[in-house]
């Protein structure tokens, strides 16, 4: 075959969604195309979607694992509603997805795998390439899986390995497609196998090149598209997920505080991977401990607060309803704590893989007793790090367990991160005692009402605490009544007081309007691109995206007076909503809520906020 | 451990480890021999006292850190374990004491008893077990004996009891020791062993509540009866015991039997020798296992096997070994790893 031509058209943004069985390699060929296309200046948004077995059974829907991605020569806020491409490896990853796919889309499939025992697996009653289905959409049969496997052929690796190559040659078409240097994407192969399995390495390089060959030749795709890097944006930049950049916020907390960090944490889904990223590193002094459960997890980080470690620990939902004791005990201990918890579906097991923001209520008040603590929330995978960071913060100089919410929708997506430099982050100054000066352990500090700190192994300040009431100041065990209230509003008011060391809200968009709309955490993608949307076409409306939930932003209520209606968008049932309604109940709220363990897409948002400003 | 923190001899009094707080245990209650014997302990083990942490979590003997002029931490109902645990990998440098009981440890907290355990994280659990709940009044708690009436047991239980040297066995535990609450000078000799010992110490104190369960101990402990019914082990001595010292121990088609000196040619030569260090724990696992009225009840330092190092040790080697391999200063070096400027 010659070498057709081809004609280049530059894009804005593209979204690309790759899907396949899980063991396909579905999320390494995402993750791979993310970071070439960070590498070639685009700005980014990703969202893994992979089902809670870890392999179902081969080529049924529940097996399909998927990995959607928006690159953008401009600004990128989602991993976008609709895909433009579409990499389907078998019948069942096409059955799955064409909902998710613009009309007019370019279907890439592996043809080799479209023949009737795969449709019946799929529960495709005709072949749906004979159907009619795909009219109007541009299908590339690749046949992908014997092409891969020729490649190979003669590098001597196992049918096995041959066979798993097929994701390259599915993403050597999108190299060509999009025109991207192969060499990040051998690069990228050769960090992920290029140590431990030179010949798999190999193997998987050829068949990309082999892929991205087959694609020049092909008369099925005519024309390349070109997303330019993005423009007006300086800085060092690279890709990154949210459970990493949690991870790194955290560390990038230990060192400015100059401690060592202590994480106690058990596996869950999708929180794991902040306990497996800091797990490897102990050259930043960093102590990991997988306990026996999540009630050992947070229990083993409070004695480590104790000892004056700066402690962690992460989880999930259901992890997080086991470790509620726990928090009150470092509530009423008052020590420093952060406490990740990566939303997922609810209740019980529920969606383990799935989105949700369902756990707000939880971490406000899922405790006995009056037991308050700090509530923020992330809102973009990048910014994880920011908040793990301004978590750690808050927990280590305020002396209180700090609960950060993300979600797996922030923990397993990625986007394009402007690295920041460490040493510009605000000081973090935890109130640690002298020796032998005269302790008093719940002695306050007038400002911020943090007690202070003073650590075992230190001389002359000797002292029991625990998780009995305390007397104010001396910390010894009371049950006196007034005592005990006294506590509790202490406690209380610790809290609050947070509120004069956050910033104050912020609005995107015009101060005053027709409509406000309110979100908080990992939303703030599609409510910003909804809202952009339709302030372009003239609409009066401004967003409010909240990270700081206990305490709220002192100008809460001078912002939501100078709109006309309030709508506030959850991935629940109305939590924040009913929490707005108590706190300040002089607004009226409408809410928008969707609990499909699935983000909000954009062109919903824009359907029902064009309906309230309608009304 | 007490002793790689400091060499020199520390003038510590048993009084300066007593707190200002009022103990508040029952009169007569076998908690008071306990602390005082482990008062004297930390005396004999030569330690700074502001490297003492002492934490518990929830029922009466739980109490003990309040008693302490030390550090201490009143944690949570059976998670004192867990606690204990990272504040020991936090600071490998303080000297971290466990205080729980029956229903703390066996029950509520088994897990986090057995995986402390199964870790070998260099610190002493003393487990103080009267068989009963004290603090909620009365019910049984896992170590309970079979068919025994409590509050919540009227007809009688009808589960097994634990024996917690098995569990630590089972959870290849390094230290198990059991002492009673009437031998103060044996309480205070084992405790200083179970500090000494670099690993997880686990010491069963057969205490008694004067409340709830008194004299459960009692067919043990009671001076009439103790010569017979106990069997005190040292290290490298044969295992005789008895009023007459003329029983012990012999290995009789692997099971333990009683034998007496001098009857059917059984002579002192034919007595198990007790080996607190051997790695293999065949034999200190029935030695925990022994119950009256067949065996004597072994007390004393059963298991002291040093064979595999503490999980902070090891923890501490790792560290530093990463230190060694690593380029990056910084956060930043990370961070800025696979990044790119665009200008």
């Amino acid at each position: 075959m010659s070498k057709k031509t081809s004609k280049v058209i530059e894009l804005d943004a593209v979204v690309v969604k790759f899907a396949g069985d899980s063991g396909d390699g579905m999320q390494l060929s995402g993750n791979q195309f993310s970071d070439t296309s960070a590498f070639a200046g685009n700005d980014l948004a990703t969202f893994p979607d992979y089902p809670s077995e870890i392999r179902a059974p081969q080529g049924t829907i529940a097996g399909v694992s998927g990995f959607q991605l928006h690159i953008g020569h401009k600004e990128v806020d989602t991993p976008g509603d609709l895909a433009d491409v579409l990499v389907a490896l078998n019948p069942a990853a096409l059955k799955a997805n064409m909902k998710w796919v613009k009309t007019g889309a370019t279907i890439i499939i592996d043809i080799d795998n479209f023949d009737n025992k795969y449709y019946k697996k799929a529960g495709y009653i005709e072949d749906p390439l004979g159907d009619g289905s795909l009219d109007g959409y541009n299908v590339v049969k690749a046949p992908i899986s014997q092409l891969s496997k020729a490649t190979v052929k003669d590098l001597g690796v196992d049918a096995k390995s041959a066979d798993r190559t097929k994701n390259q040659f599915a993403l050597g078409i999108l190299y060509w497609l999009f025109n991207k240097d192969l060499k990040f994407g051998e690069e990228f192969i050769d960090s992920k196998f290029g140590s431990k399995n030179p010949l798999l390495a190999e193997a998987n390089k050829r068949v990309l090149r082999s892929g991205y060959n087959y694609a020049e030749t092909v008369e099925a795709l005519r024309t390349t598209y070109q997303i330019n890097p993005i423009k007006n944006r300086k800085g060092r930049f690279r890709n990154i997920t949210g459970n990493v950049a949690t991870a790194w916020g955290l560390m990038a907390a230990a060192e400015r505080a100059n401690m060592e960090l202590f994480l106690g944490s058990y596996p869950i889904t999708p929180g794991s991977e902040i306990l497996q990223e800091l797990s490897k590193m102990k050259h930043f002094g960093v102590k990991t401990f997988q306990a026996e459960d999540e009630i050992a997890g947070i229990n083993s980080a409070i004695g480590a607060s104790f000892a004056g470690d700066f402690a962690v620990t992460t989880t999930s939902g259901p992890g997080l309803a086991l470790k509620g004791e726990a928090i009150g005990l470092a509530v009423i201990t008052e020590l420093p704590l952060v406490i990740v918890n990566v939303q997922r579906g609810g209740p019980a097991t529920g969606l383990p893989t799935k989105l949700e923001q369902s756990d707000l209520m939880q971490a406000l008040y899922g405790r006995n007793g009056e037991s308050p603590c700090v509530v923020i929330a992330a809102s973009t995978p990048a910014n994880c790090f920011r908040y793990a960071y301004v978590a750690s913060k808050i927990a280590l100089e305020h002396m209180t367990p700090v609960i950060l919410l993300t979600d797996g929708y922030l923990a397993n997506g990625s986007e394009l991160w402007n690295v920041p430099e460490i040493k510009n982050l605000p000081d973090i100054n935890p109130p640690f005692v002298e020796d032998n000066v005269d302790y008093q352990p719940y002695e306050r500090n007038p400002k911020n009402l943090a007690r202070y700190w003073a650590l075992p192994g230190q001389e002359g300040l000797r002292h029991r605490i625990g998780g009995l009431e305390k007397e104010d100041v001396t910390g010894n065990v009371s049950h006196n009544p007034l005592n005990h209230e006294l506590m509790v509003h202490l406690r209380e008011e610790k809290v609050q007081k947070v509120a004069e060391f956050i910033p104050e809200l912020k609005v995107s968009g015009e101060d005053s309007g027709d409509l406000l709309i309110v979100g908080w955490g990992g939303t703030y993608g599609a409510l910003i691109s909804a809202v952009k949307d339709l302030q372009e076409t003239g609409k009066k409306i401004s967003l409010a995206q909240f990270n700081y939930i206990m305490p709220l932003p002192k100008n809460t209520a001078e912002v939501f007076g100078k709109f006309k209606r309030i709508v506030v968008c959850e991935i629940n049932l109305g939590q924040f909503a009913n929490y707005l309604r108590m706190h300040l109940p002089e607004f009226s709220y409408q809410q928008y809520n969707k609990v499909q363990g699935l983000p909000f897409m954009i062109s919903e948002l824009k359907e029902k906020f064009n309906q309230i400003l309608e009304a | 451990m007490a002793e790689e923190i400091k060499t020199e001899q520390l003038q510590n009094t048993k009084a300066d480890f007593k707190s200002d707080q009022v103990v508040k245990w029952c009169a007569g209650c076998g908690d008071f021999a306990i602390l005082s014997a482990i008062q004297s302990a930390l005396v004999d083990s030569n330690v700074r006292k502001e490297d003492v942490v002492f934490v518990s979590g929830i029922g009466c003997s739980s109490r003990f850190p309040y008693y302490m002029n030390t550090y201490g931490f009143h944690g949570l109902h059976g998670r004192g374990a867990a606690v204990a645990s990272g504040l020991k990998v936090a600071n490998p440098k303080l000297d971290v004491w466990h205080i729980t009981g029956d229903g703390d440890s066996m029950a509520i907290g088994g897990n986090h008893f057995i995986h402390a355990v199964r870790r070998n994280i260099d610190m002493n659990i003393i487990l103080f077990n009267n068989k009963i709940y004290g603090l909620t009044k009365g019910q049984y708690s896992p170590t309970t004996p079979r068919g025994s009436i409590t509050k919540t047991s009227p007809d009688g239980t009808i589960e097994n009891p634990f024996k917690p040297g098995e569990l630590c066995m089972g959870a290849q535990g390094s230290f198990f020791a059991r002492v009673v609450d009437t031998e103060p000078k044996r309480m205070r000799e084992v405790f200083l062993e179970a500090t000494r010992h670099r690993g997880t110490s686990v010491v069963e104190v057969l205490q008694n509540c004067v409340i709830f369960n008194n004299r459960i101990h009692s067919e043990i402990t009671g001076k009439e009866v103790r010569d017979d019914h106990q069997i005190h082990l040292e290290h490298g001595k044969p295992m005789i015991f008895g009023k007459e010292m003329n029983k012990g121990l012999v290995l009789k088609a692997s099971r333990l039997e009683v034998v007496t000196l001098g009857e059917n040619g059984v002579s002192e030569e034919d007595i198990l020798v007790h080996d607190v260090h051997n790695p293999d724990d065949t034999t200190h696992y029935m030695l925990v296992r022994m119950t009256l009225p067949e065996y004597p009840v072994a007390t004393g330092v059963i298991r002291a096997c040093e064979c595999v190092s503490s999980y902070d040790a090891e923890l501490e080697l790792q560290m530093e070994k990463a230190k060694k391999n690593s380029n990056f200063k910084s956060v930043q070096d990370l961070m800025e790893e696979k990044s790119f400027i665009v200008e």
